[in-house]
């Protein structure tokens, strides 16, 4: 099949849309497939043979952030010459909404066209005054896809309509076969905790987690918390109590493999994030390496966690909840062994195997769709 | 003269608008169609599959029987209830492979593997069309609602489209990773 990818955000920025469009071109052509990818590219960034670079994107304010979009006349001739060159069996456009590369496509777009939502946002003026503008280009869409019940939850309010939920995929086989590091695994008496994400930004969470460190570290001395991500270890650590300080361990940036590493060692991996979360790719992965989870409630974690089934929640930003919930865990190694054992089976179903399979499947639904209008009768 | 020229313009202006408007219901008539022979072939592949497997005489008797029945109403339900007899299609697997140990047992056998991966694979693609389906639908109208599409019938002859309603609810046992909870 020829697949064209639309991405609107840049290559050379790392983030969630551009991975997951990474891993499912990766999946794609593994599998035989045509696969090319429009993103937005510095023109002297290395990119792999299989994405088109849309010239540089320009960092404008929208919709309450600054992106790095692309947009006007030049790259609109862009895309269409993309989209006439490609001459693809199915387009699939990554949130189609963007005023960027991917809104540009559903513009130019006359075949099936597959849309993949992925943030979730409360309902917005800009989004209400811009409604009419986006829906005859919306129109187009023959199949959209919401990465999480609580993206297509924000979808079917936004912009009405319906969608599938097809979660965001993770190499599940990367963190189960990861090498556990012994310096990062804990004992008995001296457990580890895990912490990934970037610790300057308050949604991660990270200053919840220190808020309720000192009462983890009075029920177990011995406590050690391991914190991986970008941001300054020196202003995280400021409110803890001197004699703690040696048990928080800041590992800096990590590459992927380290991170698998990590989430294989610790005893308990906590997120503690606030708010801001559509999915949650990062309790996946913890899973994945049969690290048990305990998250805050935020509704995208509950639902990746099956309600509380395959990982404990606590009361979102409440310290104590969090170092309750972390302490009757620690204590208790059959609990963490059950989790263990769901969690490595509720990963399933977001394994790329799985979740290639069934984005394939909304492929093939389309063009059948499609064809059999070209085929006798109508 | 002035006002001649404006009204030109105007003329003009409505006219674009006007078949800017047809073309982009007759697009979204077709996106109806499509996703409805989409729809279709999955209900149709899904049904074939049932009966395969109830026929396939590696069930027991009573659940062949069964999913034999509801997947041969299914199939053959002239298009008023057929939303109600593939309804029925799903009650019925739901019900043969309710027990986790239905499904282990089935792949055990010989063939019976590949069997369970394809109407794994038919009964996640069924409602994944009819969202589709209904999504386009559901465009279709909302264009068709505007006062001057009604008045000036540029939606023609084509039917007032139809949402498809339907139990697709897939068996839990048959999700990924749903068939080892013991």
């Amino acid at each position: 099949m020829r697949i064209g990818v639309v991405c609107p955000y840049s290559w050379d920025v790392p983030g969630g849309v551009q991975y997951h469009v990474r891993d499912l071109a990766n999946w794609l052509i593994a599998r035989g497939h045509d696969v090319s990818v429009l993103a937005p590219a510095d023109d002297d960034t290395p990119l792999p043979p299989y994405v088109v670079g849309a010239g540089r994107a320009v960092p404008v304010r929208y919709n309450g952030s600054v992106a790095r979009l692309n947009f006007g006349f030049l790259s609109a001739a862009r895309v269409r010459r993309w989209i006439h060159d490609g001459d693809f069996d199915v387009l699939h456009i990554h949130e189609p909404a963007t005023p960027s590369l991917s809104l540009l496509a559903c513009w130019s777009a006359s075949g099936p066209v597959v849309a993949t939502f992925h943030t979730s946002n409360p309902r917005s003026r800009a989004m209400i005054a811009a409604y009419p503008i986006l829906q005859p280009a919306l129109e187009k869409i023959s199949a959209r896809i919401a990465v999480s019940e609580y993206a297509r939850r924000t979808l079917v309010e936004h912009l009405g309509g319906d969608a599938v939920v097809i979660p965001n995929g993770v190499e599940v086989a990367f963190f189960a076969d990861a090498a556990p590091d012994p310096a990062w695994q804990g004992t008995a008496v001296a457990p580890t905790l895990g912490f990934i994400g970037r610790i300057d930004e308050p949604r991660k969470g990270l200053p919840v987690l220190m808020a309720a460190f000192p009462k983890i570290a009075a029920a177990f001395p011995g406590v050690r918390l391991l914190v991986a991500g970008r941001g300054d270890a020196e202003e995280a650590a400021e409110d803890l109590p001197d004699a703690l300080r040696g048990q928080v361990t800041f590992l800096g940036m990590i590459s992927d493999a380290e991170k698998a590493r990590l989430l294989r060692s610790v005893d308990v991996y906590v997120a503690p994030n606030t708010g801001g979360e559509s999915f949650g790719i990062i309790l996946v992965e913890a899973m994945s390496a049969g690290a048990p989870v305990l998250a805050s409630d935020l509704d995208a974690f509950r639902q990746v966690l099956d309600g509380g089934r395959a990982g404990e929640l606590f009361d979102n930003e409440d310290a104590d909840a969090l170092a309750d919930a972390a302490i009757t865990l620690l204590r208790n190694p059959a609990r963490r062994t059950e989790l263990r054992d769901i969690g490595s089976r509720h990963v399933r179903r977001y394994d790329w195997e799985t979740v290639g399979a069934d984005i394939l499947g909304v492929y093939e639904t389309v063009t059948a769709g499609a064809d059999s209008l070209l085929g006798p009768g109508d | 003269m002035m006002t001649a020229v404006w009204i030109i313009i105007a003329v003009v202006a409505v006219g674009i608008y006007l078949s800017w408007t047809a073309g982009r219901l007759d697009r979204l008539h077709a996106r109806v169609d499509s996703t409805r022979a989409a729809l279709d072939a999955q209900l149709v592949r899904r049904a074939s599959i049932a009966l395969e497997i109830a026929t396939s005489g590696l069930l027991d008797p009573a659940s062949s029987l069964v999913l034999a029945g509801a997947a041969h109403d299914a199939r053959g339900a002239a298009e008023d209830d057929r939303e109600i007899a593939e309804s029925e299609l799903t009650r019925a697997l739901r019900i043969v492979f309710e027990e986790p140990g239905q499904v282990e047992d089935l792949r055990a056998r010989l063939g019976g593997d590949e069997l369970v991966g394809e109407l794994q694979t038919a009964v996640r693609r069924v409602p994944m069309a009819r969202r589709f389906h209904n999504d386009a639908v559901r465009s279709a109208r909302a264009v068709r609602r505007h006062r001057l599409v009604r008045y000036l019938r540029l939606a023609g002859h084509a039917p007032y489209p139809v949402t498809f309603e339907m139990d697709d609810e897939e068996p839990p046992t048959l999700l990924p990773g749903g068939t080892a909870t013991g």
